[in-house]
């Protein structure tokens, strides 16, 4: 109980961080400002203005959640030991699993409050043209945010062991990577023999698949995404997580904090 | 009881990035603190002292040997729930005010609301920084980052605390402070181990020492058997001296400085302060002060630095 307390107040402190952090009140502001942009750019598209509005709210929530989870993500350690602050935290009775998973959940907590408050700028806009509350937008909002807290665990491992230069580069390519896992699994077809077909099918399995989490073109067309789909993709999420936050500590409890 | 105690506690580096070397930053650091002492390790930059209290924090893992702190291995929860670590150069969570920084930390120790409020403002006042105790800490002094330092350090009441140079940003006053919260320390039972350049400080200060330096245990032992405590020298202090009684005191003293009105001169031995007295009485000069010369921490500190690297030279 006093470990998950103190996981708790660590996760705490890493959302009072991102919170107090002036950058996440611009990301949220400009992410805020596209979705209203949606309402403009409705207004010009005759019969296609709610089509519009949710396409381009789901693809701000995407897009914002992205840049929010990689820039703070790849900070969450390396900044920690630039800055100096873990020298006083890592002799506190905590070890450095509870360390990373406080971190880690901080992270996903401030997340979801900004999902939270992008998907209700885009539902308030959508009321205000005098649509009814649709909740199947919530499935892909959903699913982005399963996205998201992915990639800030990939984004916590580069954190781990590289700076946050590099760990931002590193995640930027898993997340674009991410979304081109499918091609790299047909990469076999297109070229015969050598190495090069067995090193893009280890990568298939590795990276994550992105792709699979984006059901917002089925959403706003109005097509039925089942439920069985977001709770394998959810347990697919979760598995991955957890593989990748057992790495991030495997690494991290070997690490000379200098 | 033995509160700390090292076995070989070795660190190296290696360096390079295509031709690797190895660099030893601590060398097999074997000593033991006893309960209820203050202990002090001291030594030159880059003697291995931050290395050794890292080590210690396990913030770095040692490449052989070991270390227990009451009791327990390096690491171990239950021992860091009763130690306290002020870090050198410390720096936290600059979007915090100091309080909340305590109420944090005292949440990792376990304490329940009350009892993290009520540490927190005792600290704060402890450290003379309960005015400044809700101001985000990115408007603290160097000196005021200090002592909330020190505070974090004793959020829960330790057994034994370690602290990396706790006098460094801190002004006299900040300083005389800190003596005192030292002290009190003690007197509580507190086991202080603590690393420092600032050598009056130490001496004034500790039970035991340990000089350290390129990355080994130069000398070390309570600071009476360490220190010559035979007097070396008798300095006399006299004002309003003419020449003639200059002249004759210079033939005597073993040496001798002016300062404006006030002239200080050393004394070999115990004839040669006579013969002084004696110049003094018959000139009716005026003497200020008569001081024994013993040998101070920092004149031991120069003498086995500078005696084990010039050891060292000698081997190459």
């Amino acid at each position: 109980m006093r470990s998950f307390n103190q996981i708790c107040a660590i996760a705490l402190n890493t959302y009072r961080e991102t919170v107090r952090d002036k950058v996440l009140y611009n990301l949220v502001f400009f992410a805020l400002l596209m979705i209203s942009s949606a309402y403009v750019l409705g207004k010009i598209s005759v019969y296609q203005e709610i089509k519009i509005i949710k396409d381009l709210g789901l693809a701000s929530i995407s897009i914002f959640g992205m840049v929010i989870a990689i820039f703070i993500g790849i900070g969450l350690v390396s900044k920690e030991i630039d800055k100096r602050t873990l020298y006083s935290l890592l002799p506190k009775p905590i070890s450095r699993t509870q360390f990373l998973l406080g971190k880690y959940f901080g992270l996903c907590l401030t997340l979801a409050v900004n999902v939270t408050v992008m998907t209700l700028g885009v539902y308030l806009l959508l009321f205000l043209m005098g649509e009814s509350f649709e909740p199947s937008l919530l499935k892909a909002v959903f699913l982005i945010y399963v996205k998201l807290v992915v990639l800030i665990a990939v984004a916590l491992l580069f954190s781990s062991f590289t700076s946050s230069l590099l760990a931002g580069l590193f995640t930027l390519f898993v997340y674009v990577a991410g979304f081109f896992s499918k091609d790299l699994k047909n990469f076999e077809s297109v070229v015969e023999g050598g190495i090069l077909p067995h090193l893009t099918e280890v990568l298939y399995y590795v990276l994550p698949n992105f792709e699979n989490f984006d059901i917002k073109a089925l959403v706003v067309a109005g097509q039925p995404v089942p439920i069985t789909q977001i709770a394998w993709m959810s347990l697919y999420a979760m598995v991955y997580i957890m593989l990748l936050l057992i790495a991030t500590t495997w690494i991290f409890e070997k690490r000379d904090l200098e | 009881m033995i509160a700390l105690e090292t076995e070989k506690l070795t660190k190296d580096y290696v360096t390079g990035t295509f031709f690797k070397k190895r660099q030893t930053a601590l060398d097999e650091l074997s000593l033991k603190v006893e309960e209820g002492e203050i202990f002090g390790l001291i030594g030159p930059n880059g003697a291995g002292k931050t290395t050794t209290l890292k080590l210690l924090m396990g913030l770095i893992f040692p490449t052989s040997g070991s270390a227990k702190i009451l009791g327990k291995p390096i690491g171990d929860q239950s021992m860091k729930g009763r130690i306290g670590y002020l870090p050198e150069h410390p720096y936290f969570y600059d979007y915090l005010t100091g309080r909340e920084l305590l109420v944090y930390y005292g949440q990792l120790f376990g304490l329940n609301r009350v009892e993290r409020a009520t540490c927190a403002d005792a600290l704060l006042a402890q450290v003379g920084m309960a005015a400044v105790g809700d101001m985000p800490l990115h408007k603290y002094s160097k000196g005021m980052t200090q002592r909330i330092g020190i505070a974090q350090a004793l959020i829960n009441s330790p057994d034994l605390v370690f602290f990396d140079e706790p006098m460094s940003g801190l002004d006299p006053i900040g300083r005389r402070e800190m003596t005192l919260l030292i002290q009190g320390l003690r007197d509580q039972g507190v086991t202080v181990f603590f690393s420092s350049h600032i050598l009056p400080d130490v001496e004034l200060l500790c039970d035991r020492v340990a000089i350290l330096n390129q990355g080994k245990v130069v000398k070390s032992g309570r600071l009476r058997e360490i220190l010559d405590v035979s007097i070396h020298a008798i300095e006399v202090v006299v004002e309003d001296i003419d020449d003639a009684a200059e002249s004759q005191l210079m033939a005597v003293a073993t040496s001798m400085r002016r300062t404006g009105s006030r002239c200080r001169l050393e004394c070999a031995d115990a004839r040669k302060f006579d013969e002084v007295l004696q110049i003094i009485h018959s000139h009716r000069i005026r003497l200020i002060s008569v001081l024994p010369v013993k040998q101070t921490l920092e004149d031991h500190f120069v003498q086995e630095v500078v005696g084990s690297e010039s050891m060292q030279h000698e081997k190459f």
